[in-house]
């Protein structure tokens, strides 16, 4: 059961054909930023599946796909200051590729290699967190680090449904409704935590609901409508720049891949649903729109994918080509300062490496 | 200088990393108007107000994890837990995040926050409030792990415990909180993280031990003294990172090597210490390894929890097996 199935319709601005079905918001109304969000959607869907392929034939580690979850990724970025602080779960590609970390940069984490959670970009980002949830009271302490320096600026945290189960993330909205500290949570409900359903993760009739045992307020959203899904973040936005405290917002989407490269969600999810969801992914129905609207046609959307190939695989080659860091970055990042003990295992698993080269 | 108790000279490190540090900051639960259950913060939220002393919602692991993020944005957070039996909960948020964040980053993001939390047995306190888990956070690389055994190192090694740039936990000796006082001057001097204190010279048996075990150990050195045998008692005060150097310097001259401490004997820290002792000064060892810790159990109800507790007997047991060996 996705959101949209519990009774309770999340907010939507297109429909899955692209028809406007809700108030547009301001921002909407200039082609040039749908046209923006739109790349970002293209460029982060063109990034998973050479992640995919690169999976596939030995060149990268496990990874989580976000197809057909994009919007929710790159609508909340959208809506977010480049000086505010994204706090990420770990398929949030399209969030990271839009606030500045760059392809390279992501295939170098997915491959294994610590650099590519040190971004050029958004220096004060925090990296992707695996732990599901764990990372929500960290967006609260970024959050509360702005309120005390009286600084307008905001932590985004994102997770998953399953995480709304974890004590971590009741943790997190309870002390940020305390502190009302300037923090926006989005859930990315995908439906399916590997092969837990929506419906087996929680009672609750929406996840959004969860923030009213907080004491803040929620909204649930269609998180296929990258319009939707910025102007809500926009709106959660807005009142914690004002000083009116944290919000949690449900983006109702679905995951139309496996869990990971490591899962086969054949064994616990029927294709047949797969299908039905397919028809209202996020990157489709904004190019009903567009080309409806008479800014979109079959040219623009050939040079576009042209150009998110160029630049993914321009990005995987460099990453492929990039030498795996030395056996010392092992050791030299785990304090300031690395104390004598640690000094003597580098000098002997160097000498070791070295015997061994 | 001024007498001072343990917990007092903790109040006062305190006070003086937030005069000398505006990004210091401390939040925990009840720290802020009541002080902290042990008068830890006492009076620093009066001076420094609600900005800097956070009373927090009852949330260890969010206490933990929250303390990351303000450490993440430049602050310097410093924790309390109010008894280390409860740090538990935060052990996710210290392994996988504090720990990990520099490394992680490659240097981009750093975690400089400390963890204070009482710990040890003695103190007539309900299940949970007696643990001793100094080697479940001696086993997390990327943290360091401090804990002092009188005011005066309360004092110093919690002030450079703030100031250093990587997580610390601090577990203080809950029972040495008001066990007795001692001069320490309030002069903002750090003392390092990475050594030993020799607190007694001896030439022939080595007792390594830390935080209240201490007190057990300079009492069966003065007994042992008492029967012609030097003691060489070290306080490890920095478990982590350990200065092997000093306890191994010892035991090279004393050849005979007892490791007291409160938690559970099995993978106990004093593992570690025995380990290095055979990798390092094996030639140097008269007499197996001695180790007097708690034993394999659960920590008792106060009732009993005097047969858990290594004591000046179990000591000096120890002490005179080593001495007797051929």
């Amino acid at each position: 059961m996705s959101g949209s199935e519990s009774g309770i319709s999340p907010s939507r601005v297109l429909d899955i054909e692209g028809k406007i079905v809700g108030a547009m918001p301001e921002f909407a109304r200039d082609p040039a930023i749908l046209l923006r969000l739109y790349r970002g959607l293209v460029l982060t869907r063109t990034f998973d599946a050479k992640a995919i392929a690169l999976q596939r034939t030995g060149r990268l580690g496990t990874y989580a796909s976000s197809l057909g979850q994009e919007a929710v990724a790159v609508g909340a970025a959208a809506a977010m200051e480049p000086s505010d602080v994204f706090v990420p779960s770990f398929r949030e590609h399209g969030a990271q590729l839009w606030r500045g970390v760059t392809l390279k940069e992501l295939f170098l984490y997915w491959g294994g290699d610590e650099r590519g959670n040190d971004f050029g970009g958004p220096r004060e980002d925090f990296p992707t967190c695996v732990p599901v949830g764990s990372h929500a009271p960290h967006a609260v302490g970024v959050a509360l680090a702005f309120r005390l320096r009286g600084e307008k600026r905001a932590a985004v945290c994102m997770f998953g449904d399953g995480a709304t189960s974890k004590g971590d993330v009741a943790e997190a909205l309870n002390m940020a409704g305390v502190w009302k500290v300037p923090a926006v949570f989005v859930i990315n409900n995908n439906g399916w935590a590997i092969s837990v359903p929506r419906e087996r993760q929680s009672a609750a009739a929406t996840l959004a609901q969860k923030a009213a045992a907080a004491g803040i307020p929620s909204e649930e959203i269609d998180g296929n409508d990258v319009i939707a899904v910025r102007a809500a973040i926009e709106r959660a936005l807005a009142r914690a720049r004002q000083g009116r405290g944290p919000t949690l917002v449900e983006a109702v989407t679905y995951r139309l891949g496996d869990h990971t490269t490591a899962d086969d969600a054949s064994r616990y999810r029927d294709d047949t649903e797969v299908s039905r969801h397919w028809p209202a992914e996020p990157i489709a129905r904004l190019r009903h729109y567009l080309t409806n609207a008479g800014h979109w046609d079959k040219g623009k959307e050939e040079s576009l994918l042209h150009e998110c190939n160029r630049a993914v695989e321009q990005a995987a080659d460099e990453y492929l080509a990039t030498p795996a860091q030395p056996l010392s970055a092992n050791f030299d990042y785990v304090y300031a300062t690395a104390p004598a003990e640690l000094i003597e295992q580098r000098e002997a698993a160097t000498v070791l490496a070295e015997g061994a080269a | 200088m001024t007498e001072l108790s343990l917990v007092q000279a903790v109040n006062a490190a305190l006070k003086h990393a937030m005069n000398e540090d505006s990004r210091v900051l401390i939040l925990g639960e009840d720290v802020a108007v009541d002080g902290g259950v042990f008068r830890a913060t006492d009076g620093l939220f009066n001076r420094f107000g609600e900005q800097r002393v956070l009373d927090t919602p009852l949330a260890e692991a969010s206490i933990a994890g929250v303390s990351i993020g303000l450490a993440a944005q430049g602050f310097r957070p410093v924790a309390e837990i109010q008894f280390a039996g409860f740090a538990y909960a935060c052990i996710d948020q210290i392994i996988n995040h504090a720990s990990r964040l520099r490394n992680r980053t490659r240097g981009r993001l750093t975690c400089p926050m400390v963890l204070r939390a009482p710990g040890g047995g003695g103190i007539k306190a309900v299940e949970h409030h007696s643990e001793s888990p100094e080697a479940m956070f001696a086993h997390i690389p990327g943290i360091k792990l401090v804990i002092p055994s009188s005011p005066a190192r309360a004092y110093g090694l919690l002030l450079s415990a703030i100031r250093d740039p990587d997580p610390v936990v601090f577990l203080e000796p809950t029972r040495l909180y008001r066990a007795a006082r001692e001069d320490v001057v309030d002069d903002g001097a750090g003392m390092p993280l990475d050594r030993c204190f020799t607190l007694r010279p001896g030439n022939d048996l080595t007792v390594v031990a830390w935080g209240a075990m201490i007190k057990e150990a300079l009492e069966a050195a003065d007994q042992l003294a008492r029967e012609n045998v030097e003691a060489e008692v070290i306080d490890v005060a920095t478990l982590k990172p350990l200065d092997s150097a000093t306890i191994l310097g010892s035991v090279a001259r004393t050849g005979r090597l007892v490791i007291v401490h409160e938690a559970p004997m099995t993978c106990g820290f004093g593992a570690e210490i025995a380990a290095r002792a055979c990798a390092g000064a094996i030639t140097s060892l008269l007499a197996p390894i001695e180790r007097v810790a708690g034993y394999d159990t659960m920590m008792p109800y106060l009732r009993t929890e005097a047969y858990y507790m290594p004591n000046v007997a179990r000591i000096l047991a120890a002490a005179r097996r080593a001495m007797a060996y051929a």
